[in-house]
């Protein structure tokens, strides 16, 4: 297992323990994380899963495809150079965690 | 009136009839919104609130389980103080009294009540209909027992050519089944979709080994031993079959509505703020038949997620903020087939000019439709950039012509962002 952080807008964190290979997104809405729409279900069309991945572990994740950068020009919160969908993400094999941050808004 | 005009306060008690993505979605902005009232949710499957869309696709793959199904855990509603009435539903709704009858035989009363009672699937009228074999697909249920047909090498044959129907058929397919689809009008997603857009996708769906049989109508379904066994077509030829799906279109829930003495008309007639005839009661999602600004202001019934939360949102934040104005947003949807990322943006219509933009770079294009020179849809395959686009243009007035359109030199982009 792998630990994901979540850091709330207003400093809160929380750990979770995940399995890898499975999405930030999904992790999130089964652990009833604050802040993760998620309301097209994980398919990268709706841009409400939106968070900021700590800039240490960026370097874990695959580079983003042309769907997810084409959704992140349209967040609610501001795009950053470490934006990701979290439904694009999924916990890396071999990686003690990965720390993200949760925008102010999601709509 | 004016006394249902009123911004509920935290005394007051909503109830939501059906527990889908608007129901859920309803109760979860509600509290977003800050009610602090209680909050009933009704739903007459006995499971938390859970997706559909992947019930024809990743679900029914088998690439997401149960659990990625549900829309969120238990503890969500707790939180929230969303009381779940789940395996419960309504049989009757009182006007005077202002309460909800369930099957139960419970009353729940309501200052405003949500009616977001969906779709279930229009029934194929045929012999051999109700063979073991024949199924449907809108619930999880529904989705539970299909999946084990496809465990196995079957012959599949699919009635109606239609989003669900198309989305199966190709699952089926990538799973080594023999497929077949039965469509009775010329050409599939008919209601939805350009011409141009159908043939591509029926283009795809041949070259991964599906006949497509277009205007073809079914007389009966042929069956041994109480299984189908075959569907014997409007021109007499048979298409054998061990497993049968039915998707050609749905109906709106609105016989609760229609009982209690609402207007209806294709589903739960409500005006531009999402009201019903009565103004203690709205109806949301796919049950919903509303005037869109984006579709001429015709009556309007969407079948889609976006259709469904985007409603819930506008009546949370009525009932909360008091606001009257019209629901605007702009409708879109998605179906994943065959590995194609199809995204539609706006509402076209049969009579649309379309104009194709295609990207040079491999097969990625979308299909601008105007009507008398205006975009009204964008249809964009594996080109989510288009399709992000489009959503931005059809929310405003800065609208590419068919000319901007038709060069592919013209930067559409830049007509939303005007040089500084």
């Amino acid at each position: 297992m792998s630990k994901i952080s979540y850091i709330q807008p207003d400093g809160n964190v929380l750990a979770i323990d995940a399995a890898p290979g499975t999405s930030v997104m999904h992790v999130a809405l089964a652990n009833d994380v604050l802040g993760i729409v998620a309301e097209c279900g994980g398919n990268a069309m709706c841009a409400t899963c939106h968070v900021y991945v700590d800039a240490g572990d960026l370097v874990q994740l695959p580079e983003m495809e042309g769907e997810e950068d084409a959704m992140l020009d349209c967040t609610a919160s501001p795009r950053e150079p470490n934006s990701r969908l979290s439904c694009q993400i999924n916990v890396p094999a071999e990686s003690a965690g990965i720390t993200v941050r949760v925008p102010e808004r999601q709509v | 009136m004016s006394e249902a005009r009123t911004v509920l306060t935290g005394q007051d008690a909503v109830v939501i009839i059906g527990a889908g993505q608007a129901g859920f979605q309803a109760a979860a902005s509600l509290r977003d919104e800050g009610f602090a009232g209680r909050i009933t949710l009704i739903g007459d499957e006995p499971y938390l609130p859970y997706q559909r869309p992947p019930l024809s696709k990743t679900y029914l793959a088998g690439s997401l389980d149960e659990e990625g199904l549900t829309l969120r855990p238990a503890s969500f509603f707790e939180r929230n103080s969303i009381e779940l009435l789940m395996g419960d539903s309504a049989v009757a709704i009182d006007r005077d009294k202002q309460e909800v009858k369930l099957a139960s035989g419970r009353l729940v009363g309501y200052a405003h009540l949500i009616l977001a009672t969906g779709t279930r699937p229009r029934p194929l009228v045929a012999e051999g209909a109700d063979l073991a074999g024949v199924h449907i697909l809108r619930t999880k249920d529904d989705a539970d027992a299909l999946r084990p047909c496809l465990g196995e090498g079957s012959r599949v044959a699919v009635i109606g050519g239609g989003f669900i129907g198309m989305e199966f058929a190709a699952v089926a397919a990538d799973a080594g089944h023999e497929v077949v689809v039965i469509e009775g009008l010329a050409r599939i997603m008919a209601r939805s979709v350009s011409p141009e857009l159908s043939e591509y996708v029926t283009a795809a769906h041949r070259g991964r080994g599906t006949r497509m049989l277009l205007g073809s109508g079914v007389q009966r379904l042929t069956g041994d031993a109480g299984r189908v066994t075959g569907v014997v077509l409007a021109d007499g030829e048979t298409a054998a079959a061990d497993v049968v799906l039915v998707g050609i279109g749905v109906l709106p829930n609105a016989e609760l509505a229609r009982d209690a003495g609402l207007e209806v008309a294709n589903g739960i007639a409500v005006d531009g703020s999402l009201l019903t005839s009565d103004p203690r009661i709205s109806a949301i999602g796919d049950c919903a038949n509303y005037p869109s600004a984006h579709d001429g202001g015709r009556p309007t019934r969407l079948e889609s997620v976006q259709n469904a939360v985007d409603h819930a949102r506008h009546v949370a934040a009525r009932l909360t903020g008091g606001s009257y104005a019209a629901y605007q947003k702009v409708p879109w949807f998605w179906t994943h087939q065959l590995g194609l990322n199809i995204q539609i943006a706006g509402i076209g219509s049969a009579d649309d000019d379309c104009v194709l933009r295609k990207d040079p770079a491999g097969e990625k294009f979308s299909i601008y439709r105007f009507q008398s020179q205006r975009l009204v849809c964008v249809e964009s395959v594996n080109q989510p950039g288009a399709h992000m686009l489009a959503r931005r243009m059809l929310a405003g007035e800065v609208r590419p012509s068919p000319a901007q359109v038709a060069d592919p030199g013209s930067d559409l982009k830049a007509l939303l962002t005007p040089a500084v």
